[in-house]
């Protein structure tokens, strides 16, 4: 019996990844598109008319990280204007920042100056965060779970997800809000003491993504309270939330992505 | 008796090329549908893949899609059910229970009543039902009077981080009486947002958003749907891709849950080291496309992201380490007297349960009832391999854990095989194509076996050849009324182990 625990225990070794930092994830990735302008009308009407959740207007040319799905449409119709990079930090502060226009930055900005006040403070040492899926297709709440796994390992900074709002600092939302979950949602917030984070993770949970134009969602919510972070993907990648959490909390530093890699 | 005989009045058709016009589809009186539907129901091999209503303008057109297991093909008849009319239908689910979420889901919609059913309760108050009058907050929970007992909510949101859903107990002290499970919560609207969409790249991407956890299961599916109204065929060499995805997918969920049922019972060797194993699994599959879900991989026509040779390498070797350290994960599962001890006789659905309710996929093959479509309704690169089922009879949690153990390694042995047969006749496979035209006034429908098992998409398009109606049928749709039944007379503080065991889901049910 004890000689079955020791081989699994043998094989298994030592998972947890020392400098999360350090980790570049496989070119293959999709994380921050990179659109190389001029991009001609032609070609950005036809690449607006594909994009599934309408995240590309043709004129200007912009992408919208936040409604985004990472489908890469776009970037296989146009390989020489749109790239999407291996850069996985793209949680920010404000929504504008995820509207992307030709020549954009290699970095997703990140501005300190709309932290609030309490949060270093506060929340700088420890975190305690309650989920809420309000429509989720479970994909992004896997990947929370997978950040505090046993090769993230987030919990190592003093964050972690908790059962009762009553014991949370802020909530994560994931899922376009529906309609049928939008009371729940809104008296789980309310339970946690104030001052709270409200935090959104996935394409779907910024925007409405995919589900934006469906009658079955109420997203009256949002409009009601203040959004700390937005955290894009289809799903998050759990590095993509470290990062964003980490660097809303101060501990990361936004730099350009080729200092970075 | 065979559905030859039961089923004549049916139109047979075979699911590799399960395309019919609307206008073969049989049109039957609902007395001869019902007869038919009733008796063919006894038969073991029978079941409903999909019964659904489309409106138009004479009112609403009801049609049923039944499984036959032994002949592997699929039969379709239909009623109507004139505009205004009032008329009350005798309920099949008083027969057969596993009825129960078609005619509650149709009832829903359409406010279309049936006489005698037995649980005609909403089933995800959908945004355009019929009925506004109620809402979510006044659901009809079933309700025991009695002293001893007590009641139990949970939900709609939960402990972990997981999806929303509301358990109502009935206790008798620390034993559950009976519980109600009430879903709807994560309603988006999907059916909808195909049918109002011409873009066949968002048709894919929002398959794929079905259930996140089923993304290449259901992407597949579409794809197959697609290409069957397109009269398209692909080569070879993309269907066994596919089927590798679709493996890959199956062995990280069921390692997972492998994890997540030591989680549950306090067991962290394992939760570890199936946690890190998991993980080789889905970064290979981000390896390949870029997603750990294997989003954006499965295509109608072709795909962005062919194998090569030396993906096909490092997958196999991954596999292989994840085969010898799972195998020791197995070994010591097996061999902890306090391990079994939580999940043995814990959680049973009986086989004759399981019939009854239309249980599907691994929950069904762990009750000893064989349902899977791989074996009986292949396509792809599943219809050149033979394909027999792992069976396990004793329906507790015991059961669905072993049915994984099990699983992960024959689908790490059926990759071996699919990369084998892909060096052998590799073709070109083309990008992928949304603009084929569609066969107008057609139904097509597509089946596959996910990890949860069978997912079912029926598409009917109009007279340009658009979408007109798009049904989805996930596995947990069936499901959901077997965990129902399997917590009964456990205690309470078993049920995240019964609830692990199933891990349905709620988005793929309410859609």
């Amino acid at each position: 019996m004890l000689i079955s625990k020791w081989k699994v225990w043998r094989s298994h070794g030592r998972q947890f990844i020392p400098d999360l930092q350090g980790v570049r994830l496989p070119e293959t990735f999709r994380g921050r598109p990179q659109i190389e302008g001029p991009v001609p009308k032609l070609l950005a009407e036809e690449l607006a008319q594909w994009c599934p959740v309408g995240a590309l207007t043709a004129e200007p040319f912009t992408l919208d990280l936040g409604r985004c799905v990472f489908c890469n449409e776009c970037a296989m119709r146009a390989p020489q204007h749109i790239t999407f990079t291996s850069d996985y930090r793209l949680a920010t502060t404000h929504r504008d920042a995820l509207i992307l226009r030709e020549g954009n930055p290699d970095f997703i900005a990140f501005d300190e100056d709309q932290v609030r006040d309490c949060i270093h403070r506060l929340f700088g040492r420890a975190l305690k965060l309650r989920e809420v899926s309000a429509g989720g297709d479970n994909s992004t709440e896997m990947e929370l779970n997978a950040s505090m796994n046993v090769n993230f390992d987030f919990s190592r900074f003093g964050i972690d997800f908790v059962a009762s709002p009553r014991h949370a600092d802020g909530v994560v939302m994931t899922g376009p809000l529906t309609e049928n979950m939008a009371r729940a949602l809104e008296i789980c917030y309310n339970s946690v003491p104030a001052p709270r984070l409200l935090i959104l993770a996935g394409s779907d949970a910024i925007s409405g993504g995919l589900f934006a134009e469906s009658p079955a969602l109420d997203r009256r919510f949002l409009d009601r309270y203040r959004v700390d972070l937005y955290i894009p993907g289809n799903p998050v990648h759990p590095l993509t939330f470290i990062d964003g959490i980490m660097t809303l909390l101060g501990h990361y530093e936004r730099t350009p992505w080729s200092e970075f890699q | 008796m065979r559905t030859e005989t039961i089923l004549n009045r049916w139109l047979k058709v075979d699911p590799r090329s399960g395309r019919v016009p609307l206008k073969e589809i049989p049109r039957l009186a609902y007395s001869e549908w019902y007869d038919d539907l009733c008796q063919c129901l006894h038969e073991e091999s029978c079941h409903v893949a999909s019964y659904f209503g489309v409106p138009g303008p004479e009112g609403l057109w009801l049609i049923c899609l039944v499984m036959d297991d032994l002949e592997g093909s699929v039969r379709i008849a239909s009623y109507r059910y004139g505009r205004g009319e009032q008329r009350v239908l005798p309920s099949v689910t008083a027969v057969h229970p596993a009825m129960h979420v078609f005619e509650r889901e149709i009832t829903e919609n359409f406010g279309v009543s049936f006489a005698d059913s037995p649980w005609n309760k909403p089933l995800r108050y959908a945004h355009d039902r019929a009925d506004w009058l109620h809402t979510m907050n006044d659901y009809p929970f079933y309700t025991i009077e009695g002293e001893a007992l007590h009641e139990v909510n949970v939900g709609p949101i939960h402990a972990g981080i997981i999806e929303p859903g509301c358990f109502r107990f009935i206790c008798n002290g620390e034993q559950i009486v009976h519980l109600e499970i009430m879903l709807g919560y994560q309603h988006r609207g999907v059916e909808r947002l195909m049918r109002e969409t011409e873009n066949r790249l968002r048709q894919a991407v929002l398959c794929e958003s079905i259930a996140g956890d089923s993304a290449v299961a259901h992407g597949t599916t579409y794809a197959l749907l697609a290409e069957t109204l397109s009269g398209q065929t692909v080569p070879e060499t993309l269907e066994i891709e596919r089927a590798i995805a679709l493996e890959l997918e199956r062995i990280a969920i069921h390692i997972a849950d492998t994890g997540a049922l030591c989680t549950d019972i306090g067991y962290q060797l394992g939760q570890v080291a199936c946690e890190a194993l998991r993980t080789i699994v889905i970064n290979t599959t981000q390896a390949w496309c870029g997603n750990r879900f294997g989003k954006g991989l499965i295509r109608p026509g072709g795909t962005y992201y062919p194998l090569t040779e030396s993906l096909n390498e490092r997958m196999l070797q991954n596999l292989e380490e994840v085969r010898r350290r799972f195998a020791e994960v197995t070994a010591d599962l097996l061999d902890s007297a306090s391990v079994l001890a939580r999940f043995e006789d814990c959680g049973v659905l009986t086989c004759s349960q399981a019939l009854r309710i239309g249980a599907v996929g691994m929950v069904a093959r762990a009750s000893g009832l064989k349902r899977d479509v791989r074996a009986t309704h292949p396509t792809g690169a599943y219809r050149t391999m033979s394909h027999e089922p792992i069976l396990v009879t004793e329906g507790d949690v015991f059961s669905r854990l072993k049915i994984r153990l099990e699983e992960v390694m024959q689908s790490i042995d059926y990759v071996r095989t699919f990369v084998g047969r892909w060096n052998e006749g590799r073709e070109e496979v083309a990008r992928p194509d949304y603009t084929s035209p569609w066969a107008p006034s057609s139904l097509a429908f597509a089946c596959q076996e996910g990890w949860r098992g069978e997912i079912v998409h029926v598409g009917m398009t109009d007279e340009q050849g658009r979408l007109a109606a798009y049904k989805i049928q996930d596995p947990s749709l069936h499901n959901w009324m077997g965990l129902a039944l399997a917590v009964r007379r456990e205690g309470i503080s078993d049920f995240p182990i019964c609830n692990k065991s199933f891990n349905l889901s709620y988005c793929g049910h309410d859609l």
